[in-house]
């Protein structure tokens, strides 16, 4: 997973509240709210930058972490946000073109 | 408390919009005999000024974006305007009569992840229907689209306004809300014009019949429950706000006026002379609102259903008085529990007793009973 690129998915509604991220996924109106990592997880990923640059340029810079541990977490919520549908998960960069979920 | 609900509470107490209403146009194909708005096009925003405001709202933290009318689809830019609002991943909800949406427009709305579209279903009968819209052929076309919609996979609501013309028709709109699929609302409440006129206040059901509606285990889940004497009024029934309007809902008409509430008629700024953020923190006739609890309502504040109450500002407003009663929903608590309110008693000219407060829930969550704003 950690060498692999994130992407947000186009078919959710995300906004920020004080913080933290809500998001809503209209195919099973399934409705997350995200911590501030995750947050910061989640608006990093933007098809180009893998999960291990997201975790060392963006979540241990901006929090008071241990790596390993932070590696892991981010591993962790990327693969539940991805079995939500909400991230898309690939071994190559992720373009708008490029989605599955494109129209 | 619900993950959204949870938002919600955070939401008021940073100040922030979490949700507006955008009525795109007041032209409508449909001439329903309560409609509140006039249908003339007194020039409404540009396809620009709809994206411009759209750029707005997401910054303030807008989150849950209805587009209204006015019938949206009459705006030949309303599918562009769509996909604009979900590039900015606003959840997007619209309230439409559906009579121009075919396999095209309803292929889009999914293509779009549209959250939900709400349709206005008067009658399961197409002469009852077609009478109230005033527009031949209108039911067929309205459940035609229903079914392309739901063939989409999309989330469809039909909401089911009951007046004195349909009020027999309600469980044959459920069953067939049920036969298609979808979630169904009714809605007892007909409200004044937006101009402050009240004829329409004629077509509201009798109080007899609204009773009997609070009967319906399909509609209000456990009866008994539902229509329970009012528990005691606490002291945080007392500091609470009647609605989101103002607090977390903004409307903006399509001449870009901004409102707590649709149902709430106070004009509180326009987004042509003044950002919307500008507006909504600054503006005198919102803060005005916000400063409004149950405790400062003169009448409200010593009634017995002042904990569980479904008190509307924005009719109060129009009838007079924002921090006065609405007596429509004064009407409600009286006819789910047989207990008066104080505003109606006052007027009888008794005292008001204490009573014991129940809280207004859906039966489940594909169907529910409330007010609507269209």
């Amino acid at each position: 997973m950690s060498s692999k690129y994130l992407a947000r998915s186009s078919q959710i509604a995300a906004r920020l509240l004080g913080g933290e991220m809500m998001i809503m996924s209209p195919l099973d109106s399934t409705f997350f709210t995200l911590n501030e990592v995750a947050t910061v997880i989640w608006q990093a990923a933007d098809g180009n930058t893998t999960l291990d640059e997201i975790v060392r340029d963006h979540v241990v810079p901006s929090f008071d972490v241990d790596p390993a541990v932070a590696q892991q977490d981010s591993e962790e919520f990327a693969y539940e946000l991805c079995r939500h549908g909400i991230l898309l998960v690939s071994d190559h960069p992720i373009s708008a073109a490029t989605r599955p979920e494109s129209s | 408390m619900s993950l959204m609900q949870e938002m919600a509470s955070r939401a008021q107490l940073l100040g922030i919009p979490m949700s507006a209403h955008l009525d795109v146009t007041y032209r409508c194909n449909e001439r329903c005999v309560h409609c509140y708005l006039d249908h003339d096009d007194n020039g409404e925003m540009t396809t620009a000024e709809i994206k411009d405001l759209l750029d707005q709202l997401a910054e303030a933290g807008v989150f849950i974006l209805t587009f209204s009318g006015g019938e949206v689809f009459l705006r030949r830019d309303f599918l562009d305007l769509v996909a604009y609002a979900r590039k900015l991943q606003f959840n997007v909800k619209i309230k439409t009569n559906a009579v121009m949406i075919r396999e095209a427009e309803a292929r889009r709305l999914r293509e779009l992840a549209v959250d939900g579209v709400q349709i206005s279903v008067y009658s399961h009968r197409a002469e009852v229907h077609d009478a109230i819209t005033k527009l031949p052929g209108s039911f067929e076309k309205t459940i035609r689209a229903i079914r392309f919609l739901k063939s989409q996979g999309l989330r469809v609501t039909i909401a089911n306004v009951l007046m004195k013309w349909n009020m027999g028709d309600h469980t044959g709109v459920h069953a067939l809300a049920d036969e298609l699929g979808v979630i169904y609302t009714l809605d007892p409440t007909i409200t004044p014009k937006i101009d402050g006129d009240m004829s329409l206040l004629s077509l509201r059901i009798p109080g007899e019949q609204l009773a009997q509606v609070f009967q319906i285990e399909k509609l209000v889940g456990n009866v008994d429950e539902f229509c329970a004497p009012p528990k005691p009024v606490q002291e945080d029934d007392l500091d609470a706000y009647s609605c989101s309007a103002g607090h977390t809902l903004a409307y903006i008409s399509p001449y870009g006026d901004v409102y707590p509430c649709v149902q709430f008629p106070l004009p509180s700024g326009n987004v042509r002379r003044q950002k919307f953020s500008d507006i909504w923190w600054n503006s005198p006739q919102l803060k005005e609102v916000r400063s409004i609890s149950v405790r400062d309502l003169p009448v409200c504040s010593t009634c017995a259903h002042a904990g569980a109450c479904s008190r509307c500002p924005g009719l109060a407003y129009m009838e007079g008085n924002m921090r006065g009663p609405s007596t429509a929903d004064c009407e409600k608590s009286f006819r789910r529990t047989g207990i008066p309110s104080a505003n109606m008693l006052r007027r009888q000219g008794q005292s008001v007793p204490t009573m014991p407060l129940i809280q207004i829930r859906p039966a489940d969550t594909t169907s529910s009973i409330g007010p609507m704003a269209s």
